[in-house]
């Protein structure tokens, strides 16, 4: 277990800057998730922190100790790749078994044949940990096939072991999920869960998956083209992004934005004041976020609220994503309801849209999200647009 | 030699029924006279070597010969008998072949020469292929191009430089003669070069994070991966090798104890006799036989690397 620290990290590949002067604290024995589209430069990250890539500039430190100029295997750190990347031609325990004697033996204890004659013991030894490892991934039986007789998920078991055999003081995982199905992947979730829980150590995980982040991690960092955009909490970067960025890229389906207008330390939409406070001298455009199951949709006979017209519904099973395009623009709303909840709409009927100010995410002019009063606190039964 | 762009309506067809089909009955046709043409100076040879000198210039006796006794001149100049210097033809041929030539001798040096050949040609390509491949360099694309430029370059258009080379050194007439022209290939660098690009960076950067040494991935995790590769690079270079005749006669002047098999074969030509055709193509059927057993051996390895499947 070890605190790991990346100080301001820069990298090229050419004349592309794929990482842009990144810090990251990620503390000792934490599940931290690097999320970000595809491209943004998370594997980068990773690969740095492993040592497969140097930065062009920055500081790597592992457990307090300056990392940069340290191989990567003597790094001590331990990596899963989203292709698995085992040794085909090996057996899942020799594949498991080769960091070990890499580690352990000499090159003479390493050669075929004579090794393992010369050092029988070590050879016991480290089979034992091999075994040990196995047990706990519940493997055994597959010790003695060749990658190419395993299934995705097998596969994806046996490079979980062969991380895990050398006891390293961290985990980085590269999208390990990815190639699964999805069942199996919602699985393999709960499962790298409780692996990081026994364990204890560190995990560094890389995910363009949303949902993998938000359910797996203690934080997550948010990246794009080459920044971390915020590192808290799942529950934080959800409910109080940094940016409208952010929060545009957490949440599924994503955030509804209105247009509105600040004056007076008001808020302002489709000319109707809302029930919240802020900063009084900021006045202009602002963008007004709020979450898809914080939508109300009503019939249009309540005459409170953003017109519009159902296009589309998209029905889940347990929920219901109810797509509203408003009549005063082209702006598209989704709202989620509980399937079977009472209120249920066709397409092309005219509704109202509303919303809980207290639920309501300001952004401002440049993406930064603003703090706000919600004047309607005490009531909150009195949800009221308008 | 088939027209392909035939071939794909017909083969839906022939799965199911065995109907008459016209393309397919020409494509046969032309590829059964392909393969005529290319097995007939085969099947000469061994017919040859089956028969009697008088058979073979009068062109009868069929495949076999008639297998008659004739009367071996050479044994009777040694002052034998008539009776005890009839032979069967096809014993006459195999063991002139034998024992005129030192035939063994003259495989033994085709083995050492081009198993030596190989053996360092992967030695030096393998190491080249994964810098060309998989490690990041300045100047790496100008290397390649040169490698491709070296295919380029026909042997025959360097033989006397080399030959030169090889002289001031003293080295002709040794095996290093034969051997060292040949060690680095450019083919075989090429070829697996592309093989190596279809093997996963992951796989390299997991056997990185394992602690293996970049010479260590060669050989351990690049190089079993690679043996399908490997075979079909071993069959180019050691059919190439074994049969070459051009440049071990340049180096190969005087002792015929270095003599390669395809050397051998000019113990048969023109001396004082005539041409003496029935033990030549004895000889010959000899030289060829390892190559065609050790493609059937391994045939099916040797596709599976022409096509190149990468790995999964
Ligand atoms: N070896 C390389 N040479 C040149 N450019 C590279 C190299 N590796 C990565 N890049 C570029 O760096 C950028 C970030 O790549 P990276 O692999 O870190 O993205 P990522 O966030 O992991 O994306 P994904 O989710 O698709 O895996 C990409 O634009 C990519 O094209
Ligand atoms: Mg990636």
């Amino acid at each position: 277990m070890a605190s790991i620290a990346l100080k301001h990290i820069s990298k090229s590949f050419g004349d592309t800057q794929v990482l842009k002067n990144v810090d990251l604290d990620i503390h000792a024995g934490e599940f931290l998730t690097l999320v970000g589209p595809s491209g943004c430069g998370k594997s980068t990250l990773l690969r740095i922190l492993a040592g497969l890539e140097a930065p062009n500039d920055g500081r790597i430190e592992i457990g307090g100790a300056h990392m940069n100029a340290v191989r990567a295997s003597e790094r001590n750190l331990a990596m899963v790749f989203q292709s698995y990347a085992l040794y085909p031609h090996l057996t899942v325990a020799e594949n498991m078994m080769t960091p070990l004697k890499l580690r352990d033996l000499t090159m003479l204890e390493r050669a075929p044949v004579v090794g393992p004659i010369l050092a029988r013991k070590k050879y016991h030894a480290l089979m034992g940990q091999v075994e040990a490892t196995a047990k706990v991934l519940k493997i055994e039986e597959l010790l003695g096939r060749k990658p190419g007789q395993l299934s995705g998920g097998q596969r994806q078991r046996a490079a979980l072991g062969r991380a895990m055999v050398r006891k390293p003081v961290a985990f980085l995982m590269d999208e390990p999920l990815s190639n699964l199905d999805a069942e199996l992947r919602v699985h393999m979730r709960a499962e790298l869960v409780q692996l990081h829980q026994s364990l204890g150590v560190t995990f560094v995980y890389v995910t363009h998956d949303q949902a993998e982040a938000l359910t797996m991690s203690d934080r997550m960092a948010v990246m794009r083209n080459g920044h971390i955009m915020q590192l808290d909490t799942p529950h934080l970067i959800y409910t109080r992004p940094d940016t409208l960025e952010v929060a545009k890229f957490i949440g599924s389906p994503q955030i509804n934005v209105f247009e509105g207008e600040a004056a007076n330390g008001s808020v302002r939409l489709a000319g109707k004041a809302l029930s919240l406070r802020v900063d009084p001298a900021l006045s202009g455009p602002v963008h007004i976020g709020v979450r898809a199951e914080h939508l109300l949709i009503e019939p249009a006979a309540r005459a409170a609220g953003l017109s519009g017209k159902v296009t589309y519904q998209e029905n889940l099973g347990s929920d219901v994503f109810c797509h509203v395009a408003l009549m005063d623009g082209k702006a598209k709303m989704i709202a989620r309801m509980a399937a079977g909840g009472g209120k249920s709409f066709e397409v092309g009927d005219e509704v109202n849209v509303r919303f809980a100010t207290e639920h309501a995410l300001i952004f401002g002019r440049d993406g930064a999200r603003l703090e706000v009063e919600s004047k309607a606190k005490p009531e909150p039964l009195q949800r009221k647009v308008a | 030699m088939t027209d392909t762009t035939l071939s794909a309506p017909a083969r839906t067809e022939r799965v199911t029924n065995f109907r008459f089909s016209a393309t397919e009955t020409l494509k046969h046709v032309c590829l059964i006279l392909g393969a005529v043409i290319v097995l007939l100076p085969f099947y000469v040879m061994l017919s040859y070597s089956f028969k009697s000198p008088s058979e073979i210039m009068t062109n009868t006796g069929g495949f076999f010969g008639a297998q008659e006794l004739f009367r071996d001149d050479y044994c009777i100049k040694l002052g034998n008998e008539v009776a005890d210097c009839m032979v069967k033809p096809w014993i006459y041929n195999y063991t002139t072949a034998f024992s005129k030539a030192p035939l063994l001798r003259y495989l033994m040096n085709g083995v050492i020469v081009t198993a030596s050949i190989f053996f360092i040609q992967v030695l030096v390509a393998l190491p080249c292929a994964y810098a060309l491949a998989k490690l990041r360099w300045r100047g790496r694309e100008t290397v390649f191009s040169l490698v491709l430029f070296c295919l380029l370059i026909p042997v025959h258009a360097i033989a006397l430089p080399l030959y030169i080379m090889l002289a001031k050194l003293g080295l002709t007439n040794t095996y290093a003669a034969l051997i060292v022209p040949w060690t680095i290939s450019v083919f075989g660098i090429f070829l697996m070069r592309q093989f190596f690009m279809t093997v996963p960076d992951d796989l390299i950067d997991a056997a990185r994070m394992d602690g293996m040494s970049e010479f260590g991935i060669i050989w351990q995790v690049m190089l079993p991966t690679a043996i399908p590769a490997l075979l079909a690079f071993a069959i180019f270079s050691v059919v190439a090798h074994w049969n070459d005749y051009f440049w071990p006669r340049i180096v190969i002047t005087g002792t015929r104890e270095l003599f390669t098999p395809p050397l051998g074969l000019r113990e048969f030509k023109g001396d004082a006799d005539g041409d003496n055709f029935g033990p030549m193509m004895a000889t010959a059927t000899v030289i060829v036989t390892p190559l065609i057993v050790a493609f059937m051996l391994a045939q099916r390895r040797f596709i599976e690397g022409i096509t190149l499947t990468g790995m999964k």
